[in-house]
C-alpha cells in the first residue's frame, strides 16, 4: 500500500542514457518514404494501381495520333476513292496458301448488283498486296506546313489498304479515325483547361472570401447543376455562326463544353479551400500579413492541386462524349474537320448501318478512351491523398 | 412537413426565373431571328410585298423590341403587342417553322417525354437497389466483380452509341426494328391492347439505354455507402448480440445508406433527361428531343426556348420529388430549419 503510494508521488526516470537516433532507427525503406516529396509518394501510390497505370499507357498511345496523324494514317481523311464506295474492311493476313508472305491484304474486285443498286466487293484471293512499312505513299502536308510523303504503313503499289473499310464517298475509315483523334482527344483537354480556370476562379472566390459571394456562387452552381447539359450544349452550338471557319468552330465547341462544366470543379475547389483555410499554416500566413492572392497561390493551392488534376481527369470523358454527340447530331464539327463524332455522323441512318456495319467503327476508340480516362482518374484520385 | 414543402417550392421560383432568362439568352444568341432571316432571303430575290408582310409579323411577335423587353414579354411580365400574353398566362409562343402554336407542335410529345423519364428513373431505382446491396454484402465475390465490370462498361458507353449498337444488333439478329414508338402497322389504328403492348415493348430498349449509365453510377454509390456502414461498430455489436444477418442489414445499415441513395438520384436526373433527348433522336422516339433538334437547326426560337424550359422544369420537378422523398425518410431534414432556428 505504502509502496504504490511512493511511486505515484516520485516521478520515475530511467537513469540510463537515451539516444533518440539509436532508438528510433528507420529501415531504409521507411527512410526513403519519409524523405520522399509529396509528388514522389503519389507516383508510388499511383504505380501500385495497375489498372490506372495501364490506362495511362493506353491513353499515351492514343495521344500519339495527335501529333503524328499524317504519318500513321495511310491516307488523308477527306481523300475520296470513287472506285471503292462503301468498301468493306480488308483484314491483314500473314499466310498465303500456307506460305508466309508477311503482313498483306487481298485485293478487292467490285461489281454492281443491279437488283439492289449497290457495289458488291469480293475478296480477290489471287491479288496478294503486301504492306509496305516506313514508305513513301500518298502526299500530305505535315501539320499543314511541310509537304511530305512518308508514312508508317502504305498499301502496295497500285493496291489499296482499307483496314476499317470506306464510307459513302470512299473515304478510308481508319485514316479518318487517326485524324479524328486529333480533334476528339484535344477537345477534352482544352475544354477541361477552360473549366479549370473558371472553376478555380469561382470556387476560389466562394471558398476564400465566403459570405455573400459564397452564397451567390453556391446558388449559381446549384442552378447550373440542375440544368440538363446536353440540350444546352445543343442550343449553344446551334448558335455558332455557319460562316465560321472549322478552326473557329472547334474553339467555339471547346469553349461551350468548358463553359457548362465548371460547376463540379468549382464545388470541389470551394470545399477544399474551406477546410484548408482553417489549417494552422494558412492562419499563420494570414497573421503574418500575407495578401489573399499569396495565401491562395502559395499556401492553399499546393494542398489541392492533386485533387484538381484528379477531378479534371474524371471530367474529360464527358467532354469527349459531348463533342461526339454534338458532331453526331450535325450541330458540332463538320467536314472537312474530322473527329470521331463527325465520322459517326455517317452512321446516323440505321438502314445504312445494317448494310455497312463498319461505319460504327468509331464507337470502339471512344469507349476505350472513355474507359481509360475513368480508370486513370480513379487511380489519380486515390493517389491524390498519399498520406491516407 | 407542409411547411417544408412550401418552403422548398418557394425557393424554386427564383431558380426558375434565372433559368428562363439563361435559356432565353441562349436561344436569342444566333444573329437575327427566324423572320428577319427570311426577310433577308426575300430581299435578295426582290419580293417587296412579302417583305412587308414579314415586317408586320416581326412586330406582331415583338421581335423588333429590345432584348430585355422581349424576354419579359415572352415570360408574360411586360405588355406585348397583345397585352400581357406570355408563359405565365399560358401562351407557349408560336412556332415559325410549323406555323402553329408551340402547344400544338409539342403537346402530343410531352406525355411520352414525361413517361419515358419517369420509367427510366424507376428502372434505375429498381435495378440498382438489389444489385448494390448484393455487391456490398458479398464484396469481392464473383458476382460483385461481374457487376463492377458491367458497371464500368455501362458508365463508359455513351447512351446514344449504346442505342445505335442495340438498334444494329436487334436488326441483325432478330430482324426487329426497335426504333420508333410502336410497330408500323399500329400507326393508323385506334387504341387497342396490342397497340399498347407494342408501345410498352418499344419503351423497354430506350429505358435501358438511357438508364444504364445512371444505374451503374447508383450501384457504385450504394455499394460504397453500404460498405462504409457495414464496417461500423454498431453492426458488430448487433452481430455479437445474435441478430439475424438479414434483420441486421435491413434494420440499421441499409436505412443509413438509403439517404445518400435517394439524394443522389436527384443529382442524376439532369443527365437522365439529357440522355432522353439524344436517345430519342437516335431511336426516333416522338419525344421533345427530335423536335428540339430541328427547332435549333432552323432557329425556331420560341419552340426551342419552350422545349429547353420544359426540359429544365422536368429536372427541377424531379429534384423536388427526390428532396421530398428524402424529407419523408429523414426527419432531420424536414425539421432541420426548426432545430437550428
Amino acid at each position: 500500500m505504502s509502496d504504490s503510494h511512493d511511486t505515484a508521488r516520485t516521478h520515475y526516470v530511467n537513469p540510463a542514457p537515451f539516444n533518440p537516433v539509436e532508438d528510433e532507427v528507420l529501415t531504409p525503406e521507411q527512410e526513403r518514404y519519409y524523405q520522399a516529396s509529396q509528388w514522389r509518394i503519389m507516383w508510388w501510390k499511383f504505380k501500385s494501381h495497375k489498372l490506372a497505370l495501364w490506362s495511362g499507357i493506353v491513353l499515351i498511345l492514343f495521344y500519339l495520333c495527335v501529333p503524328f496523324a499524317e504519318v500513321i494514317a495511310p491516307y488523308t481523311p477527306n481523300q475520296r476513292n470513287s472506285e471503292h464506295l462503301y468498301a468493306p474492311p480488308q483484314p491483314v493476313h500473314l499466310f498465303h496458301e500456307g506460305r508466309l508472305v508477311g503482313p498483306f491484304v487481298y485485293g478487292q474486285t467490285s461489281e454492281v448488283d443491279m437488283t439492289v443498286m449497290k457495289w458488291v466487293f469480293k475478296e480477290d484471293r489471287t491479288q496478294v498486296q503486301p504492306l509496305r512499312f516506313l514508305c513513301l505513299g500518298d502526299p500530305y502536308e505535315f501539320w499543314g506546313l511541310v509537304e511530305a510523303r512518308f508514312h508508317l504503313v502504305c498499301p502496295a503499289e497500285g493496291g489499296t489498304l482499307f483496314l476499317l473499310g470506306t464510307d459513302r464517298l470512299g473515304r478510308d475509315q481508319f485514316s479518318g479515325l487517326v485524324y479524328g483523334a486529333r480533334l476528339s482527344l484535344t477537345v477534352g483537354l482544352v475544354g477541361v483547361a477552360i473549366a479549370i480556370v473558371l472553376g478555380l476562379f469561382f470556387g476560389g472566390i466562394a471558398g476564400y472570401f465566403g459570405g455573400v459571394a459564397d452564397s451567390l456562387i453556391q446558388r449559381l452552381i446549384e442552378i447550373m447543376r440542375s440544368l440538363p447539359e446536353l440540350p444546352l450544349w445543343m442550343a449553344l452550338s446551334a448558335a455558332l455562326p455557319v460562316t465560321w471557319s472549322p478552326v473557329w468552330i472547334y474553339f467555339g465547341i471547346t469553349i461551350i463544353l468548358g463553359l457548362l462544366d465548371w460547376p463540379g470543379l468549382a464545388r470541389a475547389v470551394r470545399s477544399k479551400l474551406l477546410s484548408l483555410r482553417e489549417e494552422e499554416y494558412a492562419r499563420a500566413a494570414v497573421l503574418m500579413g500575407a495578401k489573399p492572392s499569396r495565401v491562395i497561390t502559395r499556401h492553399l493551392l499546393p494542398g489541392f492541386t492533386s485533387h484538381i488534376i484528379a477531378s479534371a481527369t474524371l471530367s474529360i470523358p464527358s467532354m469527349i462524349l459531348g463533342e461526339t454527340a454534338l458532331s453526331f447530331l450535325n450541330l458540332g464539327l463538320r467536314r472537312p474537320s474530322v473527329s470521331w463524332g463527325v465520322l459517326l455522323n455517317e452512321a446516323q441512318n440505321i438502314s445504312v448501318v445494317t448494310v455497312y456495319p463498319w461505319l460504327m467503327a468509331p464507337v470502339i476508340p471512344i469507349i476505350i478512351v472513355v474507359l481509360a480516362f475513368n480508370f486513370l482518374g480513379d487511380g489519380l484520385r486515390d493517389a491524390a491523398d498519399p498520406y491516407k | 412537413m407542409l411547411e417544408y414543402i412550401v418552403r422548398r417550392i418557394i425557393t424554386m421560383i427564383p431558380t426558375l426565373f434565372v433559368i428562363s432568362f439563361l435559356i432565353f439568352f441562349i436561344v436569342e444568341l444566333p444573329s437575327g431571328d427566324y423572320i428577319s432571316n427570311q426577310i433577308a432571303a426575300l430581299r435578295s430575290s426582290g419580293e417587296a410585298s412579302a417583305v412587308a408582310k414579314l415586317e408586320f409579323l416581326r412586330a406582331e411577335f415583338a421581335l423588333d423590341r429590345p432584348f430585355f423587353e422581349r424576354y419579359l414579354i415572352w415570360v408574360g411580365l411586360w405588355s406585348g403587342p397583345h397585352g400581357f400574353d406570355g408563359l405565365l398566362q399560358g401562351n407557349w409562343g408560336w412556332s415559325f417553322e410549323f406555323n402553329k402554336p408551340v402547344e400544338a407542335v409539342i403537346g402530343p410529345t410531352l406525355p411520352l417525354t414525361v413517361i419515358l423519364n419517369f420509367a427510366t428513373i424507376l428502372f434505375v431505382y429498381i435495378v440498382s437497389f438489389p444489385i448494390g446491396i448484393y455487391s456490398a454484402t458479398r464484396q469481392y465475390s464473383w458476382g460483385d466483380y461481374g457487376f463492377t465490370f458491367l458497371g464500368y462498361i455501362g458508365l463508359a458507353t455513351p447512351n446514344f452509341l449504346l442505342g445505335l449498337i442495340l438498334l444494329y444488333f436487334f436488326n441483325r439478329w432478330f430482324g426487329l426494328s426497335i426504333g420508333g414508338l410502336m410497330d408500323p402497322q399500329y400507326l393508323d389504328q385506334g387504341w387497342s391492347l396490342d397497340k399498347l403492348l407494342s408501345i410498352l415493348g418499344h419503351l423497354i430498349v430506350p429505358t435501358i439505354v438511357i438508364g444504364t449509365a445512371g444505374t451503374a453510377a447508383m450501384i457504385r454509390r450504394l455499394r460504397a455507402n453500404l460498405l462504409d456502414e457495414l464496417h461500423r461498430q454498431y453492426v458488430t455489436t448487433g452481430r455479437a448480440k445474435g441478430l439475424k444477418e438479414s434483420t441486421l442489414l435491413v434494420k440499421y445499415p441499409l436505412r443509413m445508406a438509403l439517404n445518400p441513395f435517394i439524394s443522389d438520384i436527384g443529382n442524376l436526373i439532369p443527365s437522365l433527361v439529357s440522355g432522353s433527348v439524344i436517345v430519342s433522336v437516335v431511336l426516333n422516339l416522338p419525344t421533345v428531343g427530335p423536335v428540339l433538334l430541328s427547332a435549333l437547326q432552323s432557329q425556331d426560337q420560341f419552340l426551342s426556348g419552350f422545349i429547353l424550359l420544359f426540359v429544365a422544369m422536368l429536372t427541377l420537378v424531379g429534384m423536388l420529388v427526390s428532396d421530398l422523398l428524402l424529407a419523408i425518410l429523414d426527419p432531420r431534414i424536414r425539421l432541420g430549419g426548426k432545430a437550428s432556428g
